[in-house]
């Protein structure tokens, strides 16, 4: 299924920036669903290590990503070489609800 | 850049064909368990494409009901474990990743905080402000003679003040709360009031400081206060004060501190690597 959505939700675990709620909601929403998704502890960690599996996630198509701001994950991706592809969705853990980022991770 | 990374497992729980999927509960336990000890966990269930794998060793978690299968890599570069969880409760499927871990080190949660600044090249003009601002040598020039972050790992933990001195509010710290040095989106309106130059020559005489201080209090909005001058210099106080004046600090690492003359060759490094890249432009 080339069209089928890559979800990778962030732990933010190096740093509590995240609220602790909504991290937590969202990856139960994403445990109760039948969907497969991946997981890494925290996307600052992995750029400031120039992590290559940085490289890996930027080259999926149809990503859907919860972390944080935006701007934020684009910038961490392309510091560490990896620039996210432009149509790439990124939801913002801290500012949007739990509701709202689960919605637009699991839609079809 | 920090070289320090140890990532030996890529975590896959399995709950495809031939696998019993986990109740809903103890899955969100397991995972939430072992994200918060630094590993990469991927759920293979259905619906959703996979991140390609790495040359990390893959750990296969799945209810085989006694049958774990025993799987190869076809490229025979990577390593694939194969673990049966049935009937373990969450605690004890966490404690199986970490005896199959071993000793290999990794990377935990904890121990560092992720603390470098990222430039949103989308705003930044290449001005190398950042490049005369800091004292640490985080900043460098590419071959292209663009501005990068080149030694993340000097960057003093808590201290954004590089980014409130940016005049295109370019620089953000991702683990800071306030915004928009947190990565928020800018307000265009209040940016451009905002710019301020710095000349890192001044410092020493203390004529940044008050041209700083005059041009930062006109302006008292929150933005302001996130992004003000005062707040920047502050920091770079508070960072030099803190190191200076911790008790934890080794004396290699306080006597490394950039001294009154260091400060100043630096600042004519960074003039000069920043005059010849904007030159190179």
């Amino acid at each position: 299924m080339p069209d089928s959505p890559t979800i990778l939700y962030c732990r933010c675990a190096y740093a509590q920036v995240v609220p602790t709620g909504v991290k937590n909601e969202v990856l139960g929403k994403l445990c109760e669903s039948s969907a497969s998704f991946e997981t890494v502890s925290d996307l600052c960690e992995m750029a400031a290590h120039r992590d290559p599996r940085l490289q890996a996630i930027a080259s999926c198509q149809n990503l859907r990503i919860a972390a944080c701001y935006p701007r934020a994950v684009h910038g961490l991706f392309q510091q560490a070489g990896s620039p996210l592809p432009e149509n790439a969705e990124i939801l913002n853990m801290r500012t949007q609800t739990a509701a709202e980022i689960t919605d637009a991770l699991l839609k079809s | 850049m920090i070289t320090h990374t140890h990532r030996p497992l890529r975590v896959i729980l399995y709950e495809g064909t031939g696998s019993i999927a986990l109740p809903t509960e103890s899955r969100a336990k397991v995972m939430m368990a072992l994200l918060d000890k630094g590993y990469a966990v991927t759920r293979s269930g259905q619906g959703a494409s996979a991140v390609p794998h790495d040359d990390r060793s893959l750990l296969v978690l799945g209810a085989f009901e006694g049958k774990a299968p025993t799987l190869e890599d076809a490229t025979g570069q990577i390593t694939i474990d194969t673990r049966d969880i049935t009937g373990l409760a969450p605690d004890a499927i966490v404690s199986l990743v970490e005896k199959t871990r071993g000793d290999k080190p990794m990377n935990e949660p904890g121990k560092w905080k992720p603390w470098f600044p990222v430039i949103d090249y989308t705003r930044c003009t290449n001005c190398m402000q950042c490049l005369s601002f800091c004292l640490f040598d985080v900043y460098g020039v590419s071959e292209d003679n663009k501005i990068q972050v080149q030694n993340n790992d000097n960057c003093k933990t808590n201290c954004p003040a590089c980014s409130r001195v940016c005049p295109e509010v370019a620089i953000m710290f991702p683990k800071y709360q306030g915004s928009p040095i947190n990565g928020d989106q800018v307000n265009e309106n209040e940016a451009k009031r905002e710019k301020i130059k710095v000349d890192i020559s001044s410092l020493l005489g203390g004529d940044i400081y008050s041209t700083l201080k005059d041009r930062s209090s006109a302006f008292k909005s929150r933005f302001s206060k996130e992004r003000s001058s005062d707040k920047a210099l502050d920091e770079r106080k508070k960072c030099l004060t803190k190191l200076v004046g911790d008790g934890f600090i080794p004396a290699d690492v306080l006597a490394s501190l950039p001294s009154t003359e260091e400060i100043l060759k630096k600042a004519e490094v960074a003039k000069a690597k920043a005059a010849a890249a904007l030159a190179a432009q």
